[in-house]
């Protein structure tokens, strides 16, 4: 099948997230779709795929202009797209949620798509039991679930939004054999939208590269990596060398310690953290670093074992106790678990003051939040609500409400979703954090993140704590291994 | 003022006419004029002036219940059990007026703080089974409001029943010492006013100006972040459940103390259901409640004296308020009225 | 078994089964993510207008016609007040229940406390005289019967069609639905109008059967309990079915216990369902269960927990548009 995009243009408000692309897709080849946050690339595949309408150009297929309505709309058109997030129902089975909307007949003919399910995944080395719900199965299986219903449902041109983020170095393998094997063998079109170049160099026949909304161009691949980041970024972006530092006396500490949930134990987790110091945990989404960062916040109560901060035992401290002394901790959905929708940044400075009058003064108040606004470089009024700003803002709003000083701050995904300045300006941060003594515990799906700005790195994997590594000695591929449940 | 913004000012006219014309059709199809129906109905509530402090007298818990709600629905809290906190506070003052002896100002003072602390405990209840039980403060304020009429029945029927043998209709009057002051022997008592207007202020203050009315306001909006950012919610929650509690169980004791002498079987007459209609329709235009509340207490004192002449069940003004909350919640809002976006079809042939 | 005790049993099913049907309802409604909280008001409005047309008509199947429709009717309100305008599901549906408790007694004011229609006796010949089950389940009446069919239809609606697939994935995750073709919007308007239709057939089933006549308020308070109940049952039609009949035998159970001790106040017997329902909710709801499974020996925490915790729709409450 012959794609083609023809000026597709697509605005959010005053924010120009695509403007005038024109892109080409053939059959039988694996195509890299490359950019940084926030270039425009899952906008553009969520029009191609269905989800949303361009706001202006046009999508031909064959040689015939069409339209979408919906993703099933694309679908029966032969276009399919699995989404970072799959698109698929957790609490339902396997098998309910291939047959869901699978076919017009009024009863569910278990036995007979049960069959037929069970020959495609064993078609692509795929293994997923139909009977198992959605909820229970890793992210790369949810992955391997989407494709397959794709297929069945006739997909001839297939995108795969960062399929590598969160799955394990087997599932990668599957997945990129499986991919090869739908382009070379099956005649079909496989987009990999990615940010990462070394997949892209090792999959791909060809790539786009987009920045801010516009197409950079086109390259074959393989091709030196310098000529990628150079369309990436226009020029090759410097990388901070983080500063060393010396570390200080243990902050916090874990002994023996498990956490028990209906659906993941986290087990006999022993680790330090010294003041100063950035302490990495990695692994797949729903390994348990979630649960970590929650037992040490005192959002969780720990089955067993004893947390320690600065010595002193508080392991049957309250989330608020722990607060008052000291411990901070961002959650990864800012205005789910964080800010307050409709409340002005004024009325969230006033919440986290660590001590309250009985009345407000509103007017102290307001001269302190637009000092924050101007050190934090918030683009937003005092009275703007949390809502009203934009992720990146969010985030530095969220930072600008930690009390100092702080001994330990716990991050979930300190970084997801911004993009390179905000990132490393947010590192900056922390850096100034640490230099005052606070240790540093986070999570992140971002492996570079993860290597490039820790001290030191745990993985877990499927609640199992392994080896702390050095991250200066450390590697991807090493970090791989650990996160598929290897020593 | 242009075209746009006038439109805003005078759109709520639309559903309170709507409502009107709704009970008005209800009338005819029952063979009632609907004029001579609001004639008799405004001459029952402001006929003369007797009718007129019934009004006010029957206001007073009402507009107490309501402020107390604004404070629970700040916090996001579904206060139905308001009914019987009401029903509690009622029970505790009786309680005081029939078994202790005393002056009126030590006995009055007894009462009243006797009727919060039942009724505030009997809120905070609801608030630990949300919090601790995981029970949904709807059910678990519904059943509690059954088990205070039950009690209430019980005591009526029971231990408090009068000496000439039980009527299940209600207690012996109080001594007369246990009585508020009533303003010209009607039901109307004049502290019960000043009571009221504390409370409003109180309230107003509270949510406005302190710390912990913006921590309801952020529990209401988002607990899990209000959580996260140091609002203690289990603790704010039973506060503004007790805190609203606390006020419709002084609106009990009026009720016990001023409009009725003794403790009688439906002690509340719905007004705490009534409460939860008046914020509904304020939503959070505080300064809207004590005049909605006023003209509620006027349709439904109105609709009792309608019954007396014209036989027409005075269900009437439960209907009247009801159908205007309703119409006022669907339609009360211009901008989601608009014929809307342009649909997909349309959008598509242009192209 | 003692023929006593058969009668009981026989009891308990009729007095259970408009709870049953109002509880399928209700679970069909909340399986498509919708809350209809304005149960109680509804089986008022429709106890009301089925009993009086009923009697003005002489047929019970008008009766139960203009009953459903009154309920679908409430339920097309709290539908199309939440999707198309945009307001709280349940404020609308609290305000429903307001109402219909006053509308339904002013419009039913000429009609109260006199005879109407009645629901034959219809028992099945053959099947009726099996041992134990016959008279149990099978010398009843049309109620009962479509109670009973009702519950094994709606399980098998949910779990073996595609329509009803559709249904739940339209509660669990509406944007997954709407990537494979269902239009979300139009689902949760046709079973939230069926399962209020169901409602109010529920209503009509205790004014012209199990409840005689009309009365003001005469369902009041059944509708927050088939509300419990649906909670309870883990938004599943079977164990609703169970819940709604452990409801009615603990209120036979009352009964009898009354009549052997009349000394005991009949308040005492009053409040049983209330305390039933705070009970039945602390028990899927709270802490402890979760810490008491937790002490399980591990094999048997995943049974109990299933047969404890219930988890609702995961969108259940929430409104959806695309893009």
């Amino acid at each position: 099948m012959q794609v083609e995009l023809q000026d597709i243009h697509k605005f959010f408000g005053p924010v120009k997230a695509n403007a005038g692309i024109s892109l080409q897709f053939e059959g039988s080849k694996v195509y890299g779709l490359l950019g940084e946050n926030g270039a425009g690339k899952s906008t553009l595949m969520k029009i191609l795929s269905g989800y949303q309408p361009a706001d202006r150009g046009q999508i031909i297929l064959d040689s015939k202009p069409t339209y979408f309505v919906s993703p099933a709309n694309a679908l029966t058109q032969g276009i399919g797209m699995v989404y970072q997030d799959p698109l698929d129902i957790p609490p339902l089975r396997v098998i309910d949620n291939y047959l869901l909307a699978k076919d017009k007949k009024l009863i569910l003919n278990y036995q007979a798509a049960k069959k037929e399910m069970k020959d495609l995944l064993s078609k692509y080395n795929f293994d997923v039991d139909p009977d198992y719900l959605i909820e229970s199965l890793s992210l790369g299986q949810r992955q391997q679930l989407e494709l397959v219903r794709l297929l069945s449902g006739g997909a001839e041109l297939l995108i795969l939004d960062e399929p590598t983020t969160g799955i394990s170095a087997e599932q990668k393998e599957v997945l990129f054999d499986s991919i090869r094997r739908l382009a070379y063998d099956e005649g079909k079109t496989v987009i990999l939208v990615s940010h990462k170049l070394d997949e892209v160099q090792e999959l791909c026949d060809y790539a786009y590269v987009l920045r801010q909304g516009k197409l950079v161009g086109g390259i074959k691949v393989p091709c030196p990596n310098e000529r990628l980041v150079e369309m990436m970024f226009g020029q090759i972006p410097v990388r901070e060398v983080r500063p060393d530092h010396e570390l200080g006396k243990t902050v916090l500490e874990l002994k023996n310690l498990s956490i028990e949930t209906p659906r993941l134990t986290v087990q006999n987790i022993n680790l330090e953290v010294k003041s100063g110091e950035v302490f990495g945990l990695a692994g797949l989404e729903g390994s348990g670093q979630k649960l970590l960062l929650q037992a040490c916040a005192g959002l969780l109560r720990p089955s067993q074992g004893n947390l320690l901060l600065q010595d002193e035992e508080i392991t049957n401290w309250s989330y608020h106790h722990r607060q008052q002394a000291g411990v901070a901790y961002l959650a990864a959905g800012r205005l789910e678990e964080g800010l307050v929708a409709g409340l002005s940044i004024t009325e969230h400075i006033v919440l986290a003051q660590p001590k309250h009058d009985f009345l407000v003064d509103w007017r102290a108040a307001r001269d302190i939040t637009t000092e924050r606004i101007k050190t934090y470089q918030i683009v937003g009024r005092p009275d703007s609500t949390a809502d009203q700003l934009s992720g990146g803002n969010q985030q530095r709003l969220l930072f600008s409400l930690l009390n100092s000083p702080l001994k330990l701050l716990l991050l979930e995904h300190p970084t997801r979703g911004l993009d390179i300045r905000s990132t490393d300006w947010i590192w900056g941060l922390l850096n100034e954090r640490r230099k005052d003594g606070t240790a540093i515990l986070f999570m992140s799906a971002d492996l570079d993140e993860v290597i490039e700005r820790s001290d030191r790195i745990a993985v877990l994997s499927g609640g199992v704590m392994s080896r702390i590594v050095n991250a200066k000695e450390t590697t991807v591929d090493e970090l791989g291994h650990l996160i598929g449940g290897q020593a | 003022m242009n075209f746009k913004q006038s439109i805003r000012w005078f759109w709520p006219i639309i559903p309170i006419l709507g409502a009107l014309i709704f009970t008005a059709v209800l009338l005819i199809l029952f063979g009632a004029s609907p004029l001579e129906a609001a004639q008799s109905m405004w001459r029952g509530a402001f006929g003369d002036q007797s009718k007129t402090l019934s009004v006010l007298a029957f206001w007073i818990p009402l507009l107490l219940s309501s402020v107390g709600l604004l404070v629970t629905f700040t916090a996001g809290l579904w206060n139905i059990g308001v009914e019987g906190q009401i029903v509690m506070g009622a029970i505790a003052a009786s309680w005081v007026a029939l078994k202790f002896p005393g002056p009126q100002f030590l006995l009055i003072p007894l009462e009243i703080m006797a009727a919060m602390l039942a009724a505030a405990l009997w809120a905070g209840l609801t608030a630990i089974l949300k919090t601790r039980g995981g029970v949904h403060e709807i059910f678990g304020g519904l059943a509690l409001n059954n088990l205070a009429i039950i009690l209430t029945n019980y005591l009526i029927s029971g231990p408090w029943q009068p000496p000439e043998g039980g009527t299940f209709r209600g207690t012996q009057p109080f001594q007369a010492a246990a009585l508020l002051p009533r303003f010209a022997e009607s039901r109307f008592s004049p502290i019960s006013f000043v009571f009221a207007v504390i409370a409003f202020g109180l309230i107003i203050l509270a949510l406005r100006g302190t710390v912990w009315g913006l921590k309801l306001r952020a529990l209401g909006k988002n607990p899990r972040s209000a959580f996260l950012l140091g609002v203690s919610s289990e603790r704010e929650a039973i506060l503004a459940m007790m805190f609203c509690g606390a006020l419709a169980g002084l609106g009990g004791a009026v009720r016990v103390l001023s409009w009725f002498d003794s403790l009688r079987q439906s002690i509340s007459g719905g007004i705490g259901f009534l409460a939860l209609l008046v914020v509904m329709l304020a939503s959070f235009r505080m300064f809207w409640v004590p005049l909605i509340a006023l003209f509620f207490s006027a349709v439904l004192n109105g609709s009792i004296s309608l019954q007396l002449r014209t036989q027409l069940h005075s269900s009437l003004g439960g209907v009247l308020t009801g159908v205007l909350v309703l119409f006022m919640l669907l339609f009360g809002n211009p901008g989601v009225l608009r014929i809307g976006k342009r649909s997909k079809e349309e959008v598509r042939d242009e192209r | 078994m003692s023929d006593e005790l058969i009668r009981q049993l026989a009891s308990i099913l009729l007095q259970s089964s408009p709870l049953i049907i109002a509880v399928s309802g209700e679970t069909i409604t909340e399986r498509v993510g919708v809350i209809n909280l304005s149960v109680d008001g509804t089986m008022m409005m429709a106890a009301m207008t089925g009993f009086v047309v009923g009697l003005k008509t002489d047929s019970l199947l008008y009766g139960f016609l203009a009953a459903a429709i009154v309920g679908a009717i409430m339920a097309l309100l709290v539908a199309f007040g939440s999707f198309r305008l945009k307001q709280n599901q349940v404020a609308i549906g609290f305000v429903l229940t307001l109402l219909g408790d006053d509308l339904s007694a002013f419009l039913g004011q000429n009609y109260t406390r006199i005879p109407g229609p009645v629901v034959k006796h219809l028992p099945i010949p053959v099947l009726k005289d099996i041992p134990i089950i016959g008279p149990i389940f099978f010398n009843q009446d049309l109620v009962v019967y479509f109670a009973i069919v009702l519950i094994f239809l709606t399980w098998w609606y949910l779990n073996r069609t595609q329509p009803g697939l559709h249904l739940r994935s339209v509660g669990e995750r509406p944007e997954a639905s709407f990537a494979r073709g269902i239009n979300v919007n139009r689902l949760r308007y046709i079973y939230t109008i069926v399962g209020g239709g169901l409602i109010g057939i529920a209503g009509a089933a205790y004014s012209l059967d199990v409840k005689l006549g009309w009365s003001d308020g005469h369902t009041r308070g059944l509708g927050w309990i088939a509300l419990a109940i649906v909670i309870f049952g883990g938004w599943s039609p079977v164990r609703g079915a169970l819940g709604a009949i452990l409801f009615g035998a603990t209120k036979a159970l009352a009964t009898v216990l009354q009549r052997t001790f009349p000394e005991v106040s009949v308040v005492a017997f009053n409040s049983i369902p209330w305390l039933l329902m705070i009970f039945v909710l602390l028990t899927v709801g709270s802490e402890f269960t979760e810490r008491l499974i937790l002490l399980m020996p591990k094999p048997m925490r995943g049974p109990m927990s299933r047969a404890l915790r219930v988890s609702p729709p995961m969108a259940l409450g929430t409104t959806f548009e695309n893009e």
